[in-house]
């Protein structure tokens, strides 16, 4: 589904991505993991289309994408959620799920999405109206994520989901996204909180100073203390 | 102060009013095109003074003032989205200057292709037939045209409100002007809203030109006056808040008249008191985001 080959990426002039090889295949979840400043959001934001400068092939179903504008990126079936979240102030839950569903190519009506959302993530539900950046950090979170899903993206990315949200909530969040991946969506996750992530990953590959360092089984890679220690300890 | 009665008050409000919708519809376009692309529009004047002239081109073809109403803002939104596609969309993340000294540029060509083709001197521009004379309101009698200046600022209101905020078009713009990054990574070609926002800002300005043109005559300095008069509109109403474009454009309209009644010769001075007044008292104007500029 998604092969990244000899991905380089630069932020102005300071070189970041040294020469990505990884590979996301139909149906896997796999997770990205490294240190702090490893480069993992860079390796997400050149995928989509986001750094300034980037070299390398990103195929995405069997085609080039490194050239296309993000939109069309987005349109081809890459979901992003970034670090951020990027929850538009100033517009309801409701509005910022129609944004996710504008560009879809389905066909499903906007009450369809809703309930739809509603049946993941009660939570939302509840809050339609409610101007969204008013919403704790967690059901933020939820919204940035749904509103990624509401156009059906074949592989869907995900930066660092967890971060600072409760922890029933990640709990929460994990049996989705191994729901998810059961049900057909191809997911790449970068993630700090490496116990859980590898719980539900099929591969994980570990990066550092731009480079990847590391691929294994994430079961394997699960029970190597030694090598947990040397890449993600903070 | 004799001959000064409440109802003459009343009917100088009128006129305040009727002036600040003109204003209005300048600022609600510098505006639009400042919350969205960060564009100063300093051609903003220009595109007001084309409105005018375009109102005059397609009188002269015979088409009626009420077609115009709708021709010549689509004419000059035409050439605004031209000129937003092929110079200054170039310019966008490189900071505010550029486009700002660009449009500038570009004012000064739209001004001298008018005094090529129409002369330096002004036109006149008839108020149409059906808007001549003066209407009863109650507390006296009141030019119609101006009544009707006001009633037409209602309706682009109300209608920029409803594609705003109840269609898909103006979610798009709404979002696009917090975050533009998020909306091209779900999938939105931002460029092209952008365009189109563009097009909605000068269409804006031409009609206030050509609704202003029957009021004032049409000329090719029109523009620059105006130009300063409606930066203090959006100044003091927030930049990049259309509702801060209404509340403000109402209020300087209101100031001025009521400025001339008293003090003709001070009519001007108003306006720029009133900006300092508020920037002190509220740097970022009445609806600004304060550290829009930061
Ligand atoms: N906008 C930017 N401009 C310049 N350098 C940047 C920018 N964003 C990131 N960097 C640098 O690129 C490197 C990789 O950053 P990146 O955000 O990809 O790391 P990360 O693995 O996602 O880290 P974290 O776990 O903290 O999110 C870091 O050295 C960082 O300082
Ligand atoms: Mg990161």
């Amino acid at each position: 589904m998604l092969k990244v080959e000899q991905l380089q990426a630069w932020y102005g002039r300071s070189h970041i991505l040294q020469g990505i090889d990884l590979e996301v295949k139909k149906g896997e979840l796999v997770c990205l993991i490294g240190r702090n400043g490893a480069g993992k959001t860079t390796t997400l934001r050149a995928i989509m289309g986001l750094t300034g400068r980037a070299e390398g092939r990103v195929m995405f179903d069997g085609q080039d994408v490194l050239k296309l504008p993000t939109h069309k990126r987005n349109g081809l079936g890459l979901g992003y959620v970034p670090e951020e979240r990027r929850i538009v102030p100033g517009l309801s839950v409701r509005d910022n799920l129609r944004l996710g569903l504008l560009a879809a190519h389905h066909k499903a009506s906007e009450a369809d999405v809703i309930t739809e959302v509603a049946q993941t993530f009660p939570r939302l539900a509840e809050r339609l109206d409610q101007d969204a950046i008013t919403m704790s950090g967690g059901e933020q979170q939820m919204l940035a994520i749904a509103r990624a899903l509401v156009s059906r993206p074949k592989l869907l990315m995900l930066d660092e989901p967890s971060e600072g949200i409760m922890p029933v909530l990640v709990d929460e969040m994990f049996v989705l996204f191994s729901r998810l991946r059961d049900q057909g969506t191809t997911i790449l996750l970068v993630e700090q909180n490496v116990e859980l992530a590898l719980g539900i990953a099929d591969r994980a590959y570990i990066m550092d100073q731009g480079e990847i360092v590391y691929q294994a089984k994430a079961s394997d890679l699960l029970a190597d203390e030694e090598i947990k220690e040397r890449y993600c300890s903070v | 102060m004799d001959g000064i009665t409440p109802d003459l008050l009343a009917l100088q409000l009128f006129t305040g009013l009727a002036l600040g919708a003109i204003y209005v519809l300048l600022a609600l376009g510098m505006s639009l095109l400042f919350g969205m692309l960060t564009v100063v529009n300093f051609a903003h004047g220009a595109f007001y003074m084309l409105g005018a002239y375009a109102g005059i081109l397609l009188l002269g073809f015979g088409v009626n003032f009420w077609f115009c109403l709708l021709f010549a803002p689509l004419l000059i939104g035409g050439i605004g989205m031209l000129s937003e596609r092929f110079l200054i969309r170039h310019l966008y993340g490189r900071g505010i200057d550029y486009p700002l000294l660009l449009t500038f540029g570009l004012s000064y060509i739209m001004v001298e292709t008018v005094r090529i083709f129409f002369g330096t001197q002004g036109l006149p521009f008839d108020t149409p037939d059906a808007l001549q004379g003066a209407s009863d309101i109650m507390i006296g009698y009141f030019p119609t045209y101006r009544l009707f200046v006001i009633g037409v600022a209602i309706l682009v209101i109300a209608a920029l409100w409803l594609f705003l905020e109840r269609t898909p078009y103006g979610l798009i713009i709404r979002a696009g002007a917090r975050d533009p990054q998020i909306v091209r990574i779900l999938g939105i070609d931002v460029a092209r809203v952008w365009l189109v926002v563009f097009g909605i800002g000068t269409g804006l300005a031409a009609l206030a030109g050509l609704l202003a043109a029957p009021l004032q005559g049409a000329s090719p300095e029109m523009g620059a006056s105006i130009l300063a008069e409606s930066f203090v509109v959006t100044v003091v109403g927030g930049m990049g808040s259309l509702v801060g474009a209404v509340v403000a454009g109402l209020l300087v309209g209101v100031v001025v008249a009521m400025t001339s009644l008293f003090a003709p010769e001070m009519a001007q001075v108003a306006i720029f008191a009133l900006m300092a007044i508020v920037l002190l008292i509220r740097p970022q104007g009445f609806f600004g985001r304060a550290g829009l500029m930061s």
